[in-house]
Order: C-alpha cells, then sequence, then structure tokens
C-alpha cells in the first residue's frame, strides 16, 4: 500500500468542518479527484503531501505515517517520496531547466543520473540548458513534471495540471503523467475540475457535492 | 548544486541591484581601509624617522612647524638661528650629541640638507655605492631620488633656493654626486644630503676664496666659519634629567626654542584624529546605507520569491535550509563587498601615493595588507547577516500551503 489515507478531517473554520474520503492507492495505481473550484480539491492534495496537517485522521505513504515526522525529517520524506505538480508550473526562474532538477536532486538529498534521461522521455531533452522564460507554457509544464519526477517518487500529485493548457498540451501532459506513474510504478493522484481528464482515468471520486 | 551556487544564481540574475550594493558597501569599506592603511604605516614611519632624536632646537615660531621641517622635511623651516649660540649650546653638560642642519634648498623637489655625518650614523644608513661628502658640493643622494632623476656616481646638477621647485637656481656651484643611500624606507631616501659648508658657499655673494672650496668639510660638530648661521639642531639628550630641564633652559633662557619630537607628533595625530574620525563617520554612514540597501533589496525581492520558496520546500528544503539560503545572500554579497573595497582602498592609496611621491605620504606603500583587513572581512559579513536576517526569518517561516493556494 503506497498511499492511505484514513479519518480525515480538516477545517480553516471550525464551524465549517469538512471529511475527506478515504484513499487507498498501490503501486502503479491511479486516481482522480474531481470537484468545483473551492470545493477542497487543492487542502486534501496539501494534506496528502504533507504540507498541510490535518485536524484528524492519518497519512500514510509506503507505511510511514506522514504527520508523525517532525519539521526537517518531513521535508526530506517529502522530497524523497512525493513528487507534486501543481497548475502553474513554478520553475525557478535564475535557474536553468538541468539546475531546477539538480536542485530537486539536493533538496531530497539524492545523487540520480536521471536527469538528461527523464528530460528526453518527456521530449524537452534540448531544452536542458534552457532558462525558463525561453520556454512556452507547454514546455514549462513538463519541466515541472520531470522536476516531481526526478526522484523517483512513490507517490506523484498533482494539482490542476491541466488548467493552463490548451486541449493538446492538457491532453498530452495526462498522457504522461499515466505513462511516467505506470514506468515507475508510483501511485498517482490528479485534483482536477477539468473534465478533459475525465476520460483518461477510471478511479473517480468526488469531492464538495 | 548546493544553497551556495542557489544563492548565487538568485544573486546574478539581478545584477544591477546586487552591483549597486555590491559597490556601495565596497565604497565605504574603501574609506575605511585606506584610512587603516595610512593610519598604521603614517605612524610607524613616523616614530621610526624620530627614532633616536630626542630634541629639535632652531628659530622661536610653531613647535610643530619646527618638527616637521627639520626630521620629517614636509614643512617650511622656522628661520635660522645663529651658529655662535647654536655652538654653545653644545657646550651644555645635558647634551650627548648635537647635529647642525642647514636647510632651504632642493633639487627637483628634493630638499637638499646640509649637516654633517652624524647625521648618516643617526639613521645607520647604508651606502649603495659611494661614500660620504669630504668636499663642499660633495653630495650623497637617497635612494629614490638617484632612482627618479637618474644620477649616478660622479654626476652634476644644480640645486635651487627654496623648498618647492620653483624658485631660482643657484648656478654657479652645481653638486657632484659622490654617494647613493642604499634603500632605507625612512626619510633619508628622498633627501640630497650635502655638507652644511655646501648650503653657505651656495648662497655666498661677492667676492670669494676659491681656496675654501677645495677644503675638506667638517664630519662631526660644527664647521669652522665666522658670522654663520644654522637652520636648525637635532639633539640627544645626555640623560633622563635633560628631558626635563633643557627644553625649558632653551626656550626661557634663549633666543631659540626647542621642541620634542614625540610631543608634537602626539599632537599631530591629536589635531589629525578630529579629520580622521569624520571621513571614518563618513564610511560608516555610507556602510549603514549599504546595510539598509541590502536589507530594502532581500526583503523586497521576497514577496516576489515567496512562492520560489514554498516551491523549494515542496521538492524538499527545510525551513532551516531557505534561512540559510536568504542569509547566504546576505554574506555573499557584503563577503564581494568587502574584497572589492579592499581592493579599491589599496588601488586609491596607490594612485594617491603616486601623485604625490614627494609629498607627507610619498612613503607609504599601498601593497602592504595589514591583518586589521581582515577584521574589515569579518565585519562586513556581519553586516550581511545582520541586513539578512529579517528576511531570512521570514523565509524560514513561510506557510507553504497558504504560500501555494495563492496562486
Amino acid at each position: 500500500m503506497i498511499l492511505k489515507a484514513e479519518n480525515i478531517s480538516f477545517y480553516y473554520d471550525a464551524n465549517q468542518p469538512f471529511q475527506i474520503p478515504d484513499i487507498r492507492l498501490d503501486r502503479g495505481q491511479q486516481l482522480l479527484i474531481l470537484g468545483r473550484s473551492g470545493s477542497g480539491k487543492t487542502t486534501i492534495l496539501h494534506i496528502l503531501a504533507g504540507l498541510l496537517q490535518p485536524k484528524a485522521g492519518e497519512v500514510s505513504i509506503d507505511g510511514t505515517s506522514l504527520y508523525t515526522l517532525k519539521g526537517t525529517q518531513l521535508d526530506k520524506f517529502r522530497g524523497k517520496n512525493i513528487g507534486i505538480i501543481f497548475q502553474k508550473p513554478h520553475i525557478l526562474a535564475p535557474l536553468t531547466v538541468e539546475e531546477n532538477l539538480m536542485l530537486a536532486n539536493y533538496f531530497a538529498g539524492k545523487k540520480t543520473d536521471r536527469i538528461t534521461s527523464v528530460l528526453q522521455e518527456l521530449g524537452i531533452g534540448h531544452k536542458k540548458k534552457s532558462l525558463v522564460n525561453n520556454l512556452s507554457e507547454g514546455e514549462a509544464q513538463r519541466v515541472s513534471i520531470a522536476r516531481a519526477l526526478v526522484n523517483e517518487p512513490k507517490l506523484i500529485l498533482a494539482d490542476e495540471p491541466t488548467a493552463s493548457l490548451d486541449d493538446q498540451n492538457a491532453e498530452a501532459v495526462v498522457k504522461l503523467l499515466k505513462d511516467q506513474a505506470e514506468k515507475h510504478q508510483a501511485a498517482l493522484v490528479i485534483v482536477t475540475h477539468d473534465q478533459r481528464v475525465k476520460n483518461h482515468i477510471s478511479n473517480q471520486i468526488t469531492v464538495g457535492i | 548544486m548546493n544553497l551556495l551556487k542557489l544563492s548565487w544564481k538568485y544573486l546574478t540574475a539581478k545584477p544591477l541591484s546586487t552591483g549597486l550594493n555590491i559597490l556601495l558597501l565596497g565604497l565605504g569599506l574603501a574609506i575605511i581601509t585606506v584610512l587603516l592603511l595610512i593610519q598604521d604605516q603614517f605612524e610607524s614611519k613616523m616614530t621610526k624617522d624620530a627614532e633616536g632624536i630626542d630634541l629639535v632646537v632652531g628659530a622661536k615660531g610653531s613647535p610643530l612647524q619646527l618638527i616637521l621641517s627639520s626630521i620629517y622635511h614636509i614643512d617650511f623651516p622656522t628661520g635660522n638661528i645663529d651658529m655662535e649660540e647654536a655652538k654653545s649650546l653644545g657646550k651644555n653638560r645635558l647634551v650627548k650629541k648635537i647635529i647642525p642642519l642647514g636647510l632651504g634648498d632642493n633639487y627637483q623637489g628634493y630638499r637638499i640638507v646640509g649637516t654633517n655625518h652624524d647625521y648618516l650614523e643617526l639613521y645607520k644608513a647604508e651606502f649603495a655605492q659611494g661614500k660620504p661628502w669630504e668636499l663642499p658640493f660633495d653630495v650623497v643622494l637617497g635612494s629614490a631620488v638617484a632612482e627618479k632623476m637618474g644620477l649616478k656616481l660622479g654626476d652634476t646638477f644644480i640645486g635651487s633656493h627654496g623648498i618647492g621647485s620653483s624658485s631660482h637656481d643657484h648656478g654657479e656651484h652645481p653638486y657632484t654626486v659622490t654617494g647613493i643611500l642604499a634603500p632605507m624606507g625612512n626619510v633619508l631616501d628622498k633627501l640630497v644630503l650635502t655638507s652644511i659648508e655646501s648650503v653657505w658657499y651656495t648662497h655666498d655673494e661677492g667676492e670669494e676664496d676659491p681656496g675654501k672650496f677645495q677644503a675638506p668639510v667638517a664630519k662631526t660638530g660644527f664647521p669652522e666659519g665666522e658670522d654663520r648661521e644654522v637652520t636648525s639642531l637635532l639633539l640627544q639628550y645626555r640623560n633622563p634629567m635633560a628631558a626635563v630641564q633643557l627644553p625649558r633652559q632653551i626656550n626661557s633662557r634663549t633666543s631659540l626654542q626647542a621642541a620634542s619630537p614625540s610631543f608634537e607628533i602626539s599632537r599631530l595625530f591629536e589635531l589629525l584624529g578630529v579629520g580622521v574620525k569624520f571621513v571614518q563617520g563618513i564610511a560608516i554612514v555610507i556602510i549603514i546605507i549599504a546595510g539598509l540597501g541590502i536589507f530594502i533589496a532581500l526583503f523586497n525581492s521576497l514577496k516576489e520569491r515567496k512562492y520560489d520558496l514554498a516551491v523549494m520546500r515542496t521538492i524538499g528544503a527545510s525551513s532551516g535550509q531557505l534561512f540559510i539560503h536568504i542569509l547566504l545572500e546576505g554574506v555573499i554579497l557584503t563577503f564581494i563587498g568587502a574584497i572589492l573595497g579592499i581592493l579599491i582602498g589599496h588601488l586609491f592609496l596607490g594612485i594617491l601615493v603616486m601623485q604625490n611621491d614627494q609629498g607627507a605620504i610619498g612613503n607609504l606603500s599601498a601593497l602592504v595588507f595589514l591583518t586589521e583587513e581582515l577584521w574589515i572581512v569579518v565585519f562586513a559579513v556581519f553586516v550581511g547577516i545582520v541586513a539578512s536576517l529579517i528576511p531570512a526569518i521570514n523565509a524560514y517561516q513561510t506557510d507553504i500551503a497558504k504560500q501555494l493556494s495563492k496562486s
């Protein structure tokens, strides 16, 4: 069991608590979390990523209970085991594509030689030395996927990865995420309100109805 | 990739603001460096040049001026004194040694000092070539004079009246170089040394007795001569009692003036101290402004970078690493600023020395590095830490989830 989230509840305002459905994902399994904007999808993702402590319940990744880890331990665990992709690419602008990936290696404390091969698999091998400002929207999103994959995570979390892309790029990005997750036997969770993604992953839950 | 490189990348992504802050800090530190260098070398040179001279006696006037003109050869002499009166002072039992000086001429701005061989002995002068003067108009050159003027043994030149290089020439009596000193690192390097007789004869007018030009000059004590004058006298005390009695005796009972080098030097430093303090103050203000500049630059950039920092957290950076990342930016900035400041300081002093090679600071060297300069680096890095502390704490406290939801 790679991802197990049980009995999670959370609130920003104690009068409006919300429960999060239990999630169990095995190696290579995929899950689509659907919901309108403001339905708490991103909050769920942050809780799963170890970025936001839930008020109750337990998240465990590959047997490690996420919120029993403290401070630096949690940060390092996240860097090593969880790859996160956002709606916007958020590539660090002063660094080149390659350096962005090297930084992910550095912070996770992993030394890998996967940078070139990951970039090539995603079709942006030739952009290795480019700065983010010289990339198209689609290319930038691929770089952010490459950054999430470079540490060979067990769990890939994607928050609205297709929202700012056109149809063609959106389809390509979803396919890439699926292919890469399958290839590396990682669990994949995509949070979205984008109807275009629906047909690609059959395992779905809907929140905030 | 590591934190140092990461901070460096963020700094070079904003070259204008980074460069400006480095330059500002560098200028402030350059002023401090120049002050340190001048103070250190000036004081040690001043003390070295006055070593072995207990008292200077000359015509009444400013005691500081007397010291500056007779020991350091930078100010105008206070006037001349009667040699008979000077001689009688030499007989005083409190005086161990007395060296007369005849000043007032120059060669291309280098001062000609008429004296005796005791003066060479006082500074333990070593000869690179040749030997001390024996006859009138024999001269010994300081190493810098010989080098700058391209003079060799046996060469002749004509001195000019006055101590600037503009006044009239003494065309009738050329000097002959009989000796060149080794580089001494003191005031001798920039002097032209000769006998007192040479200085007298240069100024004699009208009928002349050609025989006197062939007579050997006095090697010690006062030369023979009637109705003659000297400019000043360098004295050594026979015993500690002399330090108490002699200056008082001279100042109150004769028409001469006695001035103690150590007292006048410390008075000079006191006077200069006010100026030094003022310049130091300006430097510190500049450094504070530079520190503020760094603080503001980091603080402002942090607003744009909160998202970057949150992303770094999601890929595994700990909050402590983000703290160091921001702190390093301040430290890198100020470290480079310190190195730049020290280099500018030395360069500036080098230019100053080159343009003033006959003046008071002409003896300083821009290539001396002091241990105090390491403290400048430490101080600068401290400024960097202080300036980046608040932004770094801010980065440390970044709430990732909140920041990421803000897009």
